[in-house]
């Protein structure tokens, strides 16, 4: 009894464990704004999880005629918008852009991104290499797919 | 003895530098948080009065039907009013949208409050551009340009920063001032919020204003 328990218990240990800790490279919840009207400039946003040390180098998607790697600082009240050289993602550790700090930034959009649309979106990584990842449009303005502000309204 | 003379003097005057120093920090320091504090929300009292008469002021812009506005046809609405470009994709959405969300939260109020974009970018955002991009919100948002000088009155007198930042390519974004302002029906300023403020507390605060 005991002994079964304890099975169980190290097996949720070894699952969360595993669910904690991908054994390579991981790219989730990735998302974007619906832009409004025909704004040239949209962003996306993405979850990186890596069990080793890597660095986001560059982005692609066809939606769009260049992806830049952006970030966004506040400086007093002042927004500054700045394109990075790279993004290190350090091992173990999830680093999600979201808005407020960094994002991925579609410059030249071919077309409006709506809500609900999906489009495939390249992340070049230092090790991992190339990871392409399908992207969901949320509501202009929404804060993440999770977030209140994403279902506040239809 | 002249020795020690010539030795106590240098550090005299280095404590005092430090002295001097360290008031002076205080003063910056205190002089920026005042401003701070004073500009984050309620300016109301005495501090508040003299910041009231310092944001705001006339203007001649065009809004996004082409129509010539100014500071004098808005008055008789509460105004909120926010600075950006189309070309922002992640402060300016999120501001509009939280503006959109707080609307929403007021109910009948809603009417007694409008939303206006002014835009820093008037080389790219024509009203045509702004027209296409506040109908993707779900307030009824008031967007204005103008030329490079009108613009420039309009920021001056709220007070927001905006610069031109060149990127690789020919491509530039703009760095500016990310505040919601808050005016009263008389067209003066009432309170402010920034991009990060949550909808709820826009709408709380306006809710409490509106009476």
């Amino acid at each position: 009894m005991s002994i079964k328990i304890l099975a169980f218990v190290a097996g949720l240990a070894v699952t969360s464990a595993a669910l904690a800790q991908p054994v390579q490279l991981e790219i989730n919840n990735a998302w974007a704004r619906a832009t409004p009207g025909k704004a040239e400039n949209g962003a996306a946003y993405v979850t990186i999880q890596s069990p080793t040390a890597d660095r986001l180098v560059a982005a692609s998607s066809p939606v769009a005629k260049k992806a830049e790697l952006h970030t966004m600082s506040m400086q007093g009240m002042v927004m500054k918008m700045r394109p990075i050289a790279g993004l290190d993602i350090p091992p173990g550790q999830p680093v999600t852009l979201k808005p407020g700090g960094e994002h991925i930034m579609l410059m030249g959009l071919n077309q409006p991104l709506h809500d609900g649309q999906s489009f495939p979106l390249t992340l070049d990584f230092e090790k991992a290499g190339p990871r392409t990842v399908t992207v969901t449009v949320e509501k202009a303005g929404s804060k993440g797919p999770d977030s209140a502000a994403a279902h506040a309204h239809h | 003895m002249p020795s020690t003379a010539s030795t106590t003097r240098p550090s005299g005057s280095r404590r005092f530098l430090l002295i001097a120093a360290v008031l002076a920090g205080l003063v910056i320091f205190g002089t920026g948080a005042f401003l701070v504090l004073a500009l984050r929300d309620t300016p109301r009292g005495a501090a508040g009065t003299a910041l009231a008469s310092a944001i705001g002021g006339p203007f001649q812009l065009v809004d996004q039907n082409g129509k010539a506005v100014t500071d004098a046809d808005l008055k008789g609405k509460w105004l909120l009013i926010y600075f950006g470009y189309t070309h922002c994709p992640d402060a300016c959405p999120t501001a509009l949208n939280d503006i959109s969300i707080a609307l929403s939260q007021l109910g009948p109020k809603r009417d007694a409050v409008r939303p206006v974009f002014i835009t820093v970018d008037p080389e790219r955002d024509t009203p045509e551009t702004l027209k296409a991009y506040v109908t993707s919100f779900d307030a009824p948002i008031l967007a204005l340009t103008g030329t490079a000088e009108q613009v420039a009155k309009a920021a001056k007198g709220y007070r927001v920063y905006y610069a031109k930042h060149p990127e690789a390519g020919g491509d530039y974004s703009m760095d500016h001032s990310s505040v919601i302002y808050v005016m009263d029906p008389q067209g003066r300023f009432t309170a402010s919020f920034t991009h990060e403020s949550a909808p709820e507390q826009i709408s709380e605060r306006l809710k409490k204003l509106l009476g």
